[in-house]
């Protein structure tokens, strides 16, 4: 059991972390390309101002048509991509780790937050899998990559809960958990968890177009 | 639930898909998504979460509730994703709902990007299956005929050469009645003011031209309209998918504004036109602005009424309400100024639809969908209910709309419905009010 921990959290971390960062710069370095040589009319109007305007108004909660025609949805988001983010970052289990293997240490959320916050994101993740199967208009377009993505994402947390408070053999699933996480590092750039990487720059386009050129909101 | 199951009989699709064969249909798919299109469809389908969010901006899918097929991501569910999956291998029966969703369950108004957290351009992508569509020549017969009068003429409605200048002087002579001295000025170098229209005004809304003329002439602008083709500010290669043609066009109006050395292009009251000529072909000519400035009809009315030139002899009497074309204000933000003009030349109040401005529903007439014609008249009105209900609840009489395909679209829906409400342009309201001579 030790060997399997010592690999999970030693080459396998490295090669997730890897597979993440250099994949997701690859991605990015990539579609610049693609974007410079095959959408110029549309690169030609990128626009820093109008991208901040349009991010800006859509991180906030119901001001975007979309979010205020969606209430239930936004809810869900917002709390789940906070929470998603917020955890695995600032969990004291994490920044452990991180002063354990490089030094570094910074502040962490209280466990028992950290676990409501999991609690939320799993909850997130049931309403999310309960729009594709029950909401028509979602079921009709959901795919196996739409459920895939769910799965990545749903795993780690839940591992990580029934970790946290020893359901099941612990040693096991601390395994599993590491092994999830790793899992969802790694698809991010090539799921599709790359809106993580790509949203901002899709979302800033359209805030160039209605910005610069057509002088309309778009939110 | 799907295009397949809401068939639609049309010449020009069906001879079009009767042409192809799976490998034909494999190569033209390719060559289009290899060669044309880049970053934006790549982030586009990988990144959409397929959350469905933008199902409430669509008005098809607000009119056929229930029915998924008709959201924005359910469209492209149906065609793109189908392509990109399939990497182009579909048969030719699937090319032809591909083909009627594109070209008639779609206005390309832009609306659901209000709508997508992380701004996907639906318009975009269904524009790109047009473009596949027009190049595997499965297009529907009525806008295909526009697109070759457009490639033979220059123009939308096969006016001939000097049917256009002749309608020209027969609305000079029938406003020299009433307006001694005005002139339509043809083909005046170094005006400020090029005034270009769409081919359906000379054709058959020609009262169009005799209003312009008689602003243009109590306001004293100095103006002047081509006598050669260029005149024609429409396009509907743009949206059949034929890009080269739409560049020609483009050109043409260009060309012959500059080689008339004017100021500024004007434009009538039109959106789609507006749309071509100011934010699309200009981009496939590889021009990031315009070699000419080009404004449209609602800012120049309203620069003329700032200036003080456009003066009222009576007001309208309202309330009205307006109907924002998307073209023209999701496509140039001028909902305010839209607005001001309404407010200068009407007695009463403007009852606004909900939504407006720039989340206003289209008319489901734009995007070329009524240029398909009789056989898809009826997609477009069933599929409006929404604009229907909107219209009834402002209780109005007059709907104000700055834009051709708007009055199509709400004409119909007005009729069906039996709304009792009339459409105005913004140039029958000013020329009704204003000042005129006594004669």
């Amino acid at each position: 059991m030790n060997a399997a921990y010592e690999f999970v959290t030693g080459p396998l971390a490295w090669a997730a972390w890897g597979i993440f960062l250099l994949g997701s710069g690859w991605r990015l370095y990539s579609m610049r390309q693609l974007a410079m040589k095959k959408d110029a009319s549309s690169w030609a109007f990128m626009d820093l101002g109008f991208s901040l305007r349009s991010i800006v108004n859509w991180l906030i909660p119901f001001n975007a048509l979309g979010w205020r025609k969606n209430p239930v949805m936004t809810v869900t988001t917002f709390a789940f991509h906070i929470c998603l983010i917020a955890v695995p970052v600032f969990l004291v289990a994490h920044v452990v780790l991180w002063t354990e293997f490089f030094g570094v240490s910074y502040a962490t959320l209280p466990d028992n937050v950290a676990d409501i916050m999991t609690l939320v994101v799993l909850a997130a993740c049931l309403v999310f899998a309960g729009r594709r199967l029950g909401q028509k208009e979602v079921a009709y377009i959901t795919t196996g990559k739409d459920w895939l993505a769910l799965v990545i994402v749903t795993l780690p947390f839940l591992t990580g809960f029934l970790a946290y408070h020893q359901v099941f053999d612990y040693q096991v699933m601390i395994i599993a958990h590491i092994v999830a996480g790793e899992i969802m590092l790694a698809a991010i750039p090539f799921t599709r968890l790359s809106h993580m990487v790509f949203a901002a720059f899709t979302r800033a386009y359209m805030g160039s177009e209605f910005g610069g050129v057509r002088h309309a909101r778009d939110w | 639930m799907g295009i397949q199951e809401r068939l639609i009989e049309d010449v020009g699709l069906r001879r079009g898909v009767s042409q192809l064969t799976p490998e034909k249909i494999e190569k033209v798919v390719n060559a289009v998504l290899k060669g044309e299109t880049g970053a934006r469809l790549k982030t586009y389908a990988e990144t959409c979460m397929r959350c469905g969010m933008c199902a409430e901006a669509c008005h098809f899918a607000g009119s056929h509730p229930g029915d998924p097929s008709y959201t924005p991501a359910g469209k492209v569910h149906q065609t793109m994703s189908v392509l990109l999956d399939k990497k182009g291998r579909v048969d030719p029966d699937f090319v032809y709902g591909m083909a009627q969703l594109a070209y008639t369950e779609c206005n390309l108004c832009r609306r659901c990007v209000h709508l997508c957290p992380i701004g996907i351009d639906t318009a975009y992508i269904m524009s790109t299956v047009r473009r596949i569509c027009h190049k595997l020549g499965v297009t529907p017969q009525y806008m295909q005929d526009t697109a070759h009068s457009h490639a033979s003429t220059f123009n939308q409605m096969w006016v001939k050469d000097d049917e256009w200048t002749d309608s020209l002087m027969w609305q000079e002579d029938e406003a020299r009645e009433e307006f001694p001295g005005l002139r339509i000025p043809l083909d005046k170098e170094g005006a400020d003011i090029y005034y270009s229209v769409i081919a359906p005004e000379p054709k058959f809304r020609t009262q169009l031209i005799y209003q312009a003329a008689a602003i243009m002439h109590m306001a004293g602008v100095d103006w002047t309209m081509p006598a050669q083709t260029g005149w024609d500010n429409s396009d509907m290669c743009m949206f059949s998918g034929d890009f080269e043609m739409m560049g020609r066009l483009k050109r043409q109006h260009f060309e012959s504004a500059q080689k008339l050395k004017v100021k500024r292009i004007v434009m009538g009251e039109c959106g789609h036109a507006f749309r071509s000529v100011y934010d699309v072909g200009n981009r496939w000519l590889g021009w990031r602005w315009h070699p000419v400035p080009v404004i449209h009809a609602v800012e120049f009315y309203w620069e003329l009424i700032q200036e003080g030139k456009i003066k009222l002899a009576k007001k309208f009497p309202g309330p009205v309400t307006i109907q924002d074309p998307c073209n023209i204000v999701r496509g140039r933000g001028l909902q305010e100024k839209l607005r001001e003009v309404t407010r200068f030349l009407v007695d009463g109040d403007i009852i606004e639809m909900h939504p407006n401005r720039e989340h206003n529903y289209c008319c489901a007439a734009g995007g070329g969908v009524i240029n398909c014609g009789p056989p898809f008249k009826n997609v477009r009105v069933d599929g409006n209910l929404v604009k229907a209900e909107q219209l009834k609840a402002t209780g109005v009489k007059t709907v104000i709309t700055p834009c051709h395909n708007c009055h199509g679209g709400l004409h119909d829906i007005i009729h069906h419905h039996k709304l009792g409400m009339e459409l105005k342009f913004l140039s029958d309201i000013i020329y009704e009010c204003m000042e005129k001579p006594e004669v």
